[in-house]
């Protein structure tokens, strides 16, 4: 941990701030992330919100915070336990305190420990007082006090006073890792433009917090991470819900498609459905539908009508929508639905986040359905797989369906800004021939794909619909083998989608006793678990991510075949573990699962492979 | 109402519209009548074939899409509205039709039937009701009259049945007109104004089914009991009814009340205003049922307002306007951001 004697060099901190859900946590670690990108780190974060939309305040539920992992070296998850914690009162303590390492520095506002809201907090004892706190290096700054007297000369009423102590905790926390404040002053005087005396008052209040910490023995707790390697470029902190929007906006001006979003609002995917509604400003058309299955439905017709279609949702909307999936499968259409996973069941755990909709995205509809299924890793990468998902559905006109989850959705990574003209060309499939010679289900030799016609377009009126169709008239037909002939056309133009997708690559060992797989956003705790092994010395392990789940990379099994074992680490059940021994009956598989609505820890997943180096046929 | 069609600019015959498809309704099906129809009506809309589109659920009604030889969906039971709703908000320029019936739009697509007429959109909607679900054989639909026989009501119906009309207005329809399957003249000439209309356009035709209905309008359009029994709305005029026309309506307090008409003076009997604002008038009128009344056919609202497809895109367009942003690069690159040198 953070500490002048360490002489390990000291390469990622985790940071969470916590305080009422009114202290205003959130706005104080996006800052924070901010000057953490300015100062060249590379970065993870996480956002904690109470379940409740006002829960009491000062009480435990009502806490919010935000964690924030960020380094000298590629970061890819929010990390597991907390070096710094900002509890901005005894709830926020109360809460986070077990996750703070020991030797860890607590920075609390002493002012807010009352009698009064110790006992919302149920602590018998003020534990800043009494010697439960002695494993942390504990900073009692009076931030109440403090940021009162820096803004007394402002008039402000008490409650605009006390809604600035964020800042001064801000000050305090720029203080230790030496970080300027001019970037947040900046944002600041933008953010209260119309009101330049509460810009003014938050200044003063992060100044306060600063000058604070300069001039009281934290001074010695200072420490230095230096920048990440990250290639040259622009960047900004991105969260998953906001990459997949942008994705589908980019794949919308690369392929010079007008952008039909479609959608019901859900948890946690209504995000997306916000951002795309505030950009209208570049020509998109969202419809908050009735219901999901009206908004699948509306994604259909959009597709039809010729423009890039896109459905969000996240597990219970999916159920909904499966009748009509299988409609943009028969009928061949472009379509990409998005489901932000949530831990299920039924309503589940709306808020957690978990990976168990994959069986749902594979098999999930009526009848020989097959389609193709992609998942993000990264909050960052949400916006290449949106892009990857809405160029296959284009030129393979088929629906597309892209896994997020919960985490990924709320979670921040940096983002290289990509502009349209470095993305990869989206080729629609062309019909050359004359209207005369053409037909509703003729198609692409290459890839199959069914040549996309639509209104507007004279002499190509057609009728698609649900019932089969005959082979290339697309006319209705009961041809008992024709059926069979469409069920297997159906399925090799998905298993097709395999020749233009990037191989399967191998981090770490290319054969040998382990490979770790992850796929979606198990990645991230996962190839940190491999690193850090690797680091200590272990040499007989490989690790890979897939964001291809159907159809998989064509060199799959070729890859699992080159190990003794393959451990699939997902928060689910072991449905990846399964579908993957379902393809390859002779790779052995184990499966490493976590069903708790929360994230992988690194340590988790870095000790369980440790579990079977050791005891190869332990589990399994 | 022919005279507010646009003139002609391109010429079709009504069989341009007819596809190759055999067509697969019981001969005698009320079915033919609106599809005859229609196509007549796409022939003369003056409008391009490769901007009409016509989109269908599932049932009997629905299976019109494919012999219409336009663009067309033949979606999934009760969605043809919602993937409408869709494709008109994509291509705001297209005609857009959607056929349906009284199972597949007041059943498993109610909701997105009160949803249509809530926002207005540009669609025009025509309701085979039958009422009875036809293509699954027989079983009783939310329009099925209470009392008959169907495969799941084997002792008759308990259900109350909903009255199209009551519901579109209720919900605020613009546009709905009640329509017989034997009128094709009437048919007509409500598509051409349904088309014309700006709005979500609801068209109820009361159409038989041979084979498990058979009759169940024959009160209200047959050549014996028409003129008692039924009331033919003309915007303008005194709705009037019953053998030479010796009936009228007349308000009794919040009521209607039938009246010989030669009993009252002409100004005491109503008349029909279609483009009357306020709705209860329509409802009223959209309520009437035997015995005590006849019920009402004919354009029985139709009213001005703006079509949520026209809201959406004035809306972009402002947007569009107002913005700093050319393209997806400026947005991406606006607010905090930083650039990394190494």
């Amino acid at each position: 941990m953070a500490n002048q004697n360490n002489t390990k060099p000291l390469n990622k901190v985790v940071v969470r701030f916590s305080g009422d859900s009114g202290d205003g946590m959130q706005l104080t670690g996006n800052l924070f992330s901010q000057s953490s990108g300015i100062a060249g780190n590379d970065l993870t974060t996480i956002p904690d919100f109470p379940a409740e939309i006002r829960a009491p305040q000062g009480t435990i539920g009502g806490v919010s915070s935000y964690q924030v992992q960020f380094g000298g070296t590629e970061i890819y998850t929010p990390g597991d336990k907390i070096d710094i914690l900002i509890a901005m009162n005894p709830a926020a303590l109360a809460a986070n305190i077990r996750s703070l390492k020991p030797g860890g520095i607590l920075l609390t506002d002493s002012d807010e420990f009352s009698k009064k809201n110790l006992k919302k907090a149920n602590y018998e004892e003020n534990p800043l007082e009494d010697n439960s706190l002695d494993d942390f290096r504990v900073i009692k700054a009076p931030a109440t006090f403090l940021t009162k007297e820096a803004l007394k000369e402002l008039g402000l009423d008490n409650n605009a006073v006390i809604r600035c102590r964020n800042m001064f905790a801000l000050g305090v926390v720029y203080h230790l890792f030496s970080r300027p404040l001019d970037a947040t002053v900046l944002f600041l005087e933008m953010k209260f433009a119309k009101k330049p005396l509460l810009a003014e008052a938050n200044t003063k209040a992060l100044q306060a917090g600063y000058s604070f910490a300069e001039s009281t023995e934290i001074n010695s707790l200072s420490m230095h991470i230096p920048p990440a390697r990250l290639k040259r470029g622009t960047y900004r902190n991105i969260d998953g819900n906001t990459a997949v929007a942008w994705g589908f906006l980019a794949a919308a001006e690369k392929s010079g498609k007008k952008l039909s979003l479609c959608s019901y609002p859900i948890t946690p995917a209504s995000e997306i459905l916000h951002e795309l509604s505030a950009r209208k400003d570049l020509g998109t058309i969202v419809f908050q539908a009735e219901d999901e299955i009206a908004a699948v439905c509306a994604s259909i017709g959009a597709a039809f009508a010729g423009n890039l279609s896109v459905t969000t949702t996240s597990g219970p909307g999916a159920s909904l929508k499966s009748e009509a999936m299988g409609l943009a499968v028969i009928a061949e259409l472009p379509l990409v639905m998005v489901n932000v996973m949530r831990a299920g069941p039924s309503t589940g755990l709306p808020t957690k986040t978990e990976q168990s909709d994959l069986n749902q995205a594979l098999y999930g509809r009526h009848g020989e359905a097959p389609l193709v299924v992609l998942a993000a890793s990264t909050p960052d990468d949400c916006f290449q797989f949106a892009f990857e998902a809405c160029k296959i559905a284009l030129e393979h006109t088929t629906p597309v369906i892209l896994l997020s989850d919960s985490y990924l959705s709320s979670g921040t990574s940096p983002w290289r800004i990509t502009t349209v003209d470095e993305l990869p060309e989206i080729n629609i499939p062309e019909y050359k021939g004359t209207a005369e010679d053409w037909l509703p289900y003729q198609r692409e030799p290459e890839t199959l794909a069914r040549y996309w016609k639509y209104p507007g377009q004279a002499g190509f009126e057609h009728r698609i619909g649900g019932l089969e169709k005959q082979i290339n008239t697309g006319n209705l037909t009961y041809e008992p083998v024709n059926h069979e002939v469409m069920v297997k056309l159906r399925e090799e133009k998905i298993a097709k989608v395999a020749d233009k997708i990037p191989a399967q690559e191998v981090i770490g060992a290319q054969s040998g006793k382990l490979l770790v797989v992850s796929w979606g956003s198990t990645y991230g705790a996962a190839k940190t678990a491999f690193e850090e092994l690797s680091e200590d010395g272990s040499k007989d392990i490989g690790f890979t991510n897939f964001n291809y789940i159907n159809p998989l990379p064509s060199n799959t099994e070729h890859m699992l075949g080159q190990y003794d074992e393959v451990l699939v680490c997902e928060q689910n059940n072991g449905q990846f573990a399964s579908f993957l021994q379902s393809k390859f009956p002779s790779v052995k598989i184990r499966k490493y699962n976590k069903i708790q609505g929360q994230p992988f820890f690194v340590e988790e997943i870095r000790e369980m492979i440790k579990h079977n180096l050791e005891e190869p046929s332990h589990v399994g | 109402m022919l005279a507010e069609v646009k003139p002609h600019t391109i010429a079709y015959k009504r069989t341009d519209f007819a596809s190759d498809q055999h067509v697969r309704w019981c001969p005698g099906c009320g079915d033919f009548m609106i599809l005859n129809t229609m196509q007549k009506v796409f022939a003369n809309l003056g409008r391009k074939k490769e901007d009409l589109v016509c989109v269908s659920g599932i049932g009997c009604s629905s299976r019109i899409t494919y012999y219409m030889d336009t663009y067309g969906v033949h979606s999934i039971h009760g969605r043809a509205i919602p993937t409408s709703t869709g494709l008109k908000l994509a291509n705001p320029d297209l005609s857009v039709w959607v056929s349906t019936g009284d199972g597949d739009c007041m059943a498993i697509g109610g909701n997105h039937f009160i949803h249509a007429i809530r926002r207005n959109i540009d669609l025009n909607i025509i309701i085979f009701n039958n009422r009875i679900y036809g293509m699954t054989k027989g079983q009783s639909s939310p329009t099925s009259p209470e009392g008959i026989k169907t495969k799941t009501a084997p002792e008759g119906t308990y259900e109350r049945p909903f009255n199209i009309g009551e519901v579109a207005i209720g919900c605020g329809a613009s546009f709905f007109a009640r329509v017989p399957d034997k009128d094709y003249k009437m048919l007509e000439e409500t598509m051409h104004a349904a088309y014309n209309h700006k709005g979500t356009s609801v068209i109820e035709v009361l159409q038989n089914c041979v084979i498990f209905t058979d009759g169940i309008h024959e009160q209200i359009t047959g050549k014996a009991t028409r003129d008692e029994n039924q009331v033919v709305l003309k915007h303008g005029e005194p709705i009037l009814f019953g053998k030479e026309d010796a009936y009228g309506l007349v308000l009794d307090g919040m009521k209607f009340k039938k009246v010989k008409a030669s009993d009252v003076s002409e100004d005491q009997l109503l008349k029909h205003d279609m483009h009357e604002e306020a709705s209860q008038y329509h409802l009223a009128l959209a309520r009437l049922q035997l015995p005590d009344f006849p019920v009402a056919t004919g354009i029985i609202r139709n009213v001005e307002d703006v079509s949520f497809d026209k809201r959406v895109h004035s809306a972009i367009e402002a947007a569009q306007k107002r913005t700093s942003f050319k393209n997806t690069s400026d947005l991406f690159k606006s607010g905090n951001t930083w650039d990394v040198v190494g």
